[in-house]
């Protein structure tokens, strides 16, 4: 069991094993203090990240378009959100998986479009073809033909593309943070720490 | 000028609703890193919320003068 001290009030704070705490707090925002009894900082840390995490999603989506043969499809939601190594690296991915369970999906689209297996829920978080030439190229028969290319999500989602990968990697980063917390507890104030050693060196100077 | 001023600002501040989201959602979070209660959280993070959003604020001013073209 470790301990830490709440700032204000210097009563400790139980953060019983802090590494199963910060399994919990990767894999769901927040739930590694509701594991620590830190009830209410596991709402504020679930609602804050996974809102903009989710907040990204939708605006990742909601456009209609027409494939090649003039078919309307809908793009879906959560498209700011995959996986992708090879040719694009997708490097958001790295930040976006900080919020844990919730960008998963993505490794098993990025799993099913490479092995030519139909991508699920309407293509959310399935990465985009990296060109025309190269889904061309795979085919009409490939089960995956009526998924966008990155250049069309990117014409029609506009800027909301780009918007929605950004909120995404923003949301995994700060729960690095909440990580952190869970493990080590709050950071106590800067000034505080430096006032610390200057009242010793008072105490010095007195004696 | 301070038309064409105006006219850049709307454009851009249409973007620029979409930070608000982003910048709360940082501003507690950050907040909750430095202390446990939820007190001491809303009031650091409504000092962050501003910090951030008076520094987004200056520096928008700054670069719609840049731009500004005679």
């Amino acid at each position: 069991m470790a301990e830490a001290l709440d700032p204000e009030s210097h009563e400790p704070i139980n953060l019983k094993d802090p590494m199963i705490a910060g399994l919990l707090a990767w894999l769901v925002p927040g739930l590694g203090h509701w594991y620590q009894g830190r009830r209410e900082k596991a709402v504020l840390y679930f609602v804050a990240i996974m809102g903009l995490f989710l907040f990204g999603l939708i605006l990742g989506g909601g456009a209609t378009y027409r494939d090649v043969d003039g078919r309307e499809h809908h793009t879906g939601y959560g498209r700011g959100v995959y996986f992708s190594w090879n040719p694009e690296k997708r490097l958001h991915y790295l930040g976006q998986v900080g919020v844990g369970l919730a960008a998963m999906p993505a490794l098993l689209q990025a799993a099913l479009m490479n092995h030519n297996e139909k991508v699920l829920w309407g293509g959310f978080m399935a990465p985009p073809w990296p060109s025309d030439a190269m889904r061309s190229a795979a085919g009409r028969d490939n089960p995956n033909f009526d998924q966008p290319t990155r250049a069309e999500l990117d014409r029609w989602l506009n800027r909301r593309f780009e918007l929605a990968g950004v909120f995404g990697l923003i949301a995994g980063l700060l729960n690095v943070l909440a990580i952190y917390d869970a493990c080590a507890g709050p950071v106590p104030p800067a000034s505080k720490k430096d006032e610390e050693p200057r009242e010793e060196k008072k105490d010095e100077a007195a004696a | 000028m301070f038309h064409c001023l105006l006219a850049n600002a709307r454009f851009w501040t249409g973007d620029l609703w979409y930070a608000l989201t982003a910048i709360v959602a940082i501003s507690l979070v950050y907040a909750a890193t430095r202390h446990e209660r939820m007190a001491p959280i809303f009031r650091h993070a409504g000092r962050v919320f501003l910090w951030i959003t008076g520094f987004m604020v200056v520096v928008f001013v700054i670069m719609q003068l840049i731009s500004l073209r005679a």
